[in-house]
Formats: structure tokens, C-alpha cells, sequence
């Protein structure tokens, strides 16, 4: 394989996983703007988004009476798909605010570190939940239709190269682009959105403005939970595999992605999900996938020490 | 006239630090009443009670005859109230006209499915909002400035335009948390004129704390002074300003050259305690 089909492909690779860890990072970036949270159960929520996937996925062709999805006819898969991911991305976004309302809103007040313990808590919680649903070991996550393992290149389009690309990876991009777009629409251009930059940047001046506060930062958990579930079921389709543990990889590589692009800002988890994907991808090509997680906290560190407010972050204003 | 704001016997306690004391007031409707003080005084904190960042510790605050007491903040908004902060907190990161637009938030409609679907109405609903935000702009001297951010513009900018944010509520009745601190003599002679336009052109009430004495002095009808959370005095610029008890809680006793008020209660028991300040 020529060095630049192996680049493309470790672009490619990375790109993929890249876009699920912004989806997560986009959960962390949000709170984090909003309440100034390290919400560390946030990693927990995408972990169950996967098992919750997972469910659809085998329960609805059970109650049909077959073994696996793949064997649903054809035209079915899409509503399979798309029930999976809104079952997923809705009961994330409604755990993600009932921890919120449950763990975090009655500490509102209290220092910053009860509200980080709690989450810690919350994140314990949630891995048992995930421990005690689906077993110790990861779980198979089946492929919903035998063609999403087909090569676009040369499946479909018959060109010869060595390069793969099948229709998963495309169907990553297809599911988290629109989400992403969808977000930073809901953020730039309407009125909740307006009154999330504004609680933000300064939560008394916002309420100030007749904003209700505790529905704004619920919003918020709402949101960034949603995410964290589309980002389950796409994660769950990739790497065929779903398991109680990976809420805690996948969470820190997001928090690592938030933190580089600029904590706090949305265009920056994206831009840090998309490098922290591309970055793990050539560590695991070039060096090995046990250094992975070495390297991409190696860059945590690096980044804290010479650019500690992120790629696009910028120094939050002392607040009076 | 008609009052638009009472309080009665209004406290607030801060553990053992009583900031405001049993405090009576009243604003009529269409005036601009002014709250001074020294540093300390509890002017702000008032402020805060009457905004809801605060709940009283005692006593009771009424606009236009409903009861304020725990009335979150978001809520006193829509029933008409809106401030501006002693230390201007602007949206820093959006731009003039967004600061603006947040400020309109509760008067807005629009649903966010609509919003992202724009439908007509809501398209309709959006195109007067920036249009109300532009006159707003302009009506506080910050014409052509919409896309600039917060941040960037001139500190006298900044605080036009937190005062049209502010309007961007809708207000009946704006709080004013020294409009003018900061400012040269020739921003605060525009910022008054701005003021007095306020009550003129829209009709509200005014209530501003301020330590400029000519500000205070040229535009108020009435003026309260506290004094360690105490009233100490109230009446028209022309009483506050040869009244003895004033005279004592800003330069000390004994710089009236008018006898010790024996009506005001607010009189300091030991005079010799106070005669180093």
C-alpha cells in the first residue's frame, strides 16, 4: 500500500471516529459554557446511547420473529435506523436532564467541587447500569443490513484502489454532519439559542433579560444529551461493539477534544473531535493502539500548558 | 399620580450585616427618582431586591400593586422591570444588535421548531425585532454600530448600550445602577440628556442610583438617601441638598453648618466618635 493511500485511509479512519467524539465533545463544550461543569458522567450517557441502540436494534426484529436485523427486508432498515437513533438520542436527553435536575441543579449554589463529585458519582452510576444491562464484556452491535460493510470505491463504483470506504463510513457523515449543522443552526438563529449564548456569558444579566434561567441550563442538558445518544447509535454501527466500559475511553477522548478546541466553544469541540479522531488513528496505524490513549493525553497536557484556553478558546471574563 | 413602585419596611440581612433597614419608599409613575449614598450604603443591594437577584429579608416591594417578594428575576422582567448593572455585564461576545435581540427574549414568540423551520410568521416576528433592536440603536446614540461587538465598543458606548437592552424589554419602570460612573463631563451631560428622553419620548419611570451630584441634582424630581441601609432623608434636590443629616453621612459631623436635625432620628448618638473622620 502506497504512503498516500495509507494516509488517506488514516485520514478516513480518523475522520470517522472524529465525528463521534465532536458529537460527545459538543455535550461537554455546552454544559461546561453554560454552567462551568466538567459534567464527567457525560461520557456514561453516550455509553448508554450505544446499549440503548443496541436494544432497538435486536428487540424489533425479535418481535418479528427473526434472529438479526440483517435479515429485515430491505426497506425496513432505514425505519430501523431511524427509530434506533431517536429512541437513543431521546432517552439520552432526558437521563442527561434528569441528572441535571437530580445531581447538579440542587448544588447550583454550592463550590465547584460538589458538583464535580457529584458527577463523578452520576458516572459511576451509570457504568453499573450499563455493567448490570448488558454483561461485562463488550456486546456484538450486528450490522442493521449486509451492504453497510460494502467498499463505495470498489463495490459500487468498480474503481480499483486500496482504499476502503464503505457505506458505514459514509453513513457516519451522513447522521453527525446534519446534527452538528443543526446545532450551530438552533444556537446562532433562534431565540433559546440566543438566551443559551446569553446565560453563557453571564447567567444574572441574562435572567435579567427575562430569560428563565433553570429552563435555559435544562435546554442545555437536553441538547448536549441528544447528541450524546446520535453519537451512541453511530459509535455502536462502526465498531460493531458496544460495552459498559467505553463511556469512560470515549468521554475522555471527548473531553480532550473540548479542551483542545477551546472549552466553551462550539466550533471548537468540532474542530478538536475531528483531530483528536485523525491523531488517535495515525497513533494507531504508526505506533500501536495501546500508545493511543497515551499520545492523546500526551496532547491534553501539551495543550494545557502552552495554549490552556484551546485552539478557538478564548480567557473567560472575570466575572464581578 | 399613581405609585409604581413600594416598599414597606423593606430588610435585607447578609448573616450578621444588615445592608438594608426597614426601608419605605415610594416612585410615582413618569418621574425619575434618584437613590444616593455613600460607598456601602446598600443602594445596590435595594437594587437587587426590587430586580429579584435578592430576596428581602423582611418587608414587602410592590409594583404597581402586585407583590415582587420571590418573584424570580426572568418574571419581574416581563411584568415590566429592566436594569442596568453598576459594572456594565453586556453580552461581551455578541453584537450590539444580538445584546439587543437577548433583551427582547420574553417578548418574542417564536417557537424553536418555527424558528429553524421559518415559517412566515416567524420570519414576519424576526424582521420587526431587528427592526424595534435598530431604532433602539439609534434612539440611544449607537446608530450604524449593530454588528460590532460588545466587547469592542467604546466604554461610553457600552453603556448606551446596556440601557438599550434594557428597553428592549419593554420596560414601564428602568432601574439605572450609576449610569454615569466612569464617565468625562461631556458623556455624562449626553447620558442625562439621554436620560431625561427616556421618561420624555417613552414614557417610563426612572429610578437610578447615582454618586455624579449634578447628575442627581439636575434630573431627579425626588431623592432618597441611605446611609448604612438606613433612610436617612428624602425630599426634592433642594431639600437633599441643605439637609443636615445628608451633609453628616457624607462628609461626617460637623461639616453642616446647619444645628443637628433633633426630627430625624438618624442623628449619630456619639459626636465625639465621629470627630476624627
Amino acid at each position: 500500500m502506497s504512503w498516500y493511500a495509507t494516509a488517506i485511509q488514516i485520514l478516513l479512519i480518523g475522520r470517522a471516529n472524529g465525528a463521534i467524539i465532536a458529537l460527545v465533545a459538543l455535550g461537554y463544550t455546552l454544559v461546561y459554557g453554560i454552567i462551568e461543569l466538567i459534567n464527567f458522567a457525560h461520557g456514561d450517557v453516550f455509553m448508554l446511547g450505544t446499549m440503548i441502540s443496541l436494544t432497538i436494534v435486536t428487540w424489533v426484529p425479535s418481535l418479528m420473529g427473526l434472529r438479526r436485523a440483517s435479515q429485515m427486508p430491505t426497506e425496513l432498515i432505514p425505519i430501523l435506523l431511524l427509530v434506533a437513533l431517536l429512541a437513543s438520542m431521546i432517552g439520552c436527553a432526558l437521563l442527561n436532564m434528569a441528572i441535571e435536575r437530580l445531581a447538579y441543579r440542587p448544588l447550583r449554589r454550592a463550590p465547584r467541587l460538589a458538583p464535580l463529585i457529584s458527577a463523578i458519582g452520576v458516572s459511576f452510576i451509570l457504568v453499573n447500569i450499563g455493567l448490570h444491562w448488558k454483561g461485562a464484556s463488550p456486546v456484538d452491535f450486528p450490522n442493521m443490513h449486509p451492504s453497510v460493510s460494502l467498499d463505495i470505491f470498489r463495490d459500487v463504483l468498480g474503481i480499483n484502489t486500496q482504499i476502503f470506504f464503505t457505506v458505514k463510513d459514509l453513513l457516519v457523515m451522513l447522521l453527525a454532519v446534519p446534527l452538528m449543522l443543526a446545532l450551530n443552526l438552533f444556537v446562532t438563529r433562534t431565540r433559546l439559542g440566543k438566551a443559551m449564548r446569553a446565560t453563557a456569558q453571564d447567567r444574572e444579566a441574562a435572567a435579567m433579560m427575562g430569560i428563565n434561567i433553570n429552563q435555559t441550563i435544562a435546554l442545555t442538558f437536553l441538547l448536549g444529551g441528544a447528541l450524546a445518544g446520535a453519537a451512541g447509535l453511530i459509535s455502536g454501527m462502526y465498531n460493531n461493539s458496544a460495552w459498559f466500559f467505553q463511556g469512560f475511553r470515549g468521554g475522555l477522548m471527548a473531553f480532550t477534544a473540548a479542551v483542545l478546541g477551546g472549552i466553551g466553544n462550539i466550533y471548537g469541540a468540532f474542530m478538536g473531535g475531528l483531530l483528536i479522531g485523525v491523531v488517535a488513528a495515525t497513533s494507531d496505524f504508526l505506533l500501536d493502539p495501546r500508545w493511543t490513549q497515551a499520545v492523546v493525553f500526551g496532547m491534553l497536557i501539551l495543550i494545557l500548558v502552552f495554549r490552556p484556553t484551546g485552539l478557538l478558546g478564548e480567557s473567560t471574563p472575570e466575572r464581578a | 399620580m399613581a405609585s409604581i413602585l413600594e416598599t414597606r419596611g423593606l430588610s435585607k440581612r447578609f448573616g450578621g450585616l444588615l445592608a438594608v433597614s426597614e426601608v419605605d419608599f415610594t416612585i410615582e409613575e413618569r418621574s425619575i427618582a434618584s437613590l444616593i449614598g455613600p460607598n456601602g450604603a446598600g443602594k445596590t443591594t435595594f437594587f437587587n431586591m426590587v430586580a429579584g437577584l435578592y430576596t428581602p429579608s423582611a418587608g414587602e416591594i410592590a409594583f404597581r400593586g402586585r407583590r415582587l417578594n420571590g418573584v424570580k428575576p426572568n418574571q419581574i422582567t416581563s411584568l415590566g422591570i429592566a436594569r442596568t448593572f453598576q459594572n456594565i455585564r453586556l453580552f461581551s461576545n455578541m453584537s450590539a444588535l444580538d445584546n439587543v435581540l437577548v433583551g427582547m427574549h420574553s417578548r418574542l414568540k417564536a417557537s424553536t421548531l418555527g424558528a429553524v423551520l421559518r415559517t412566515p410568521s416567524v420570519v414576519a416576528e424576526e424582521r420587526q425585532a431587528r427592526e424595534r433592536a435598530v431604532e433602539l440603536l439609534e434612539f440611544v446614540g449607537l446608530p450604524d454600530r449593530d454588528e460590532v461587538w460588545a466587547r469592542n465598543l467604546p466604554y461610553g458606548d457600552q453603556r448606551r448600550l446596556e440601557i438599550a437592552r434594557a428597553l428592549a424589554t419593554q420596560p414601564a419602570l428602568l432601574l439605572l445602577d450609576e449610569p454615569t460612573a466612569g464617565m468625562n463631563p461631556q458623556e455624562t451631560n449626553a447620558l442625562t440628556d439621554l436620560i431625561r428622553r427616556l421618561r420624555a419620548e417613552l414614557d417610563l419611570t426612572i429610578f437610578l442610583i447615582e454618586h455624579h451630584m449634578r447628575v442627581v441634582m439636575g434630573i431627579s424630581d425626588r431623592v432618597t438617601v441611605l446611609d448604612h441601609g438606613v433612610k436617612i432623608a428624602e425630599g426634592t434636590p433642594h431639600e437633599i441638598q441643605r439637609h443636615p443629616a445628608v451633609i453628616e453621612a457624607y462628609l461626617g459631623r460637623g461639616a453642616s453648618v446647619a444645628p443637628a436635625p433633633a426630627a430625624d432620628g438618624a442623628g449619630r448618638p456619639e459626636p465625639a466618635a465621629e470627630a476624627d473622620r
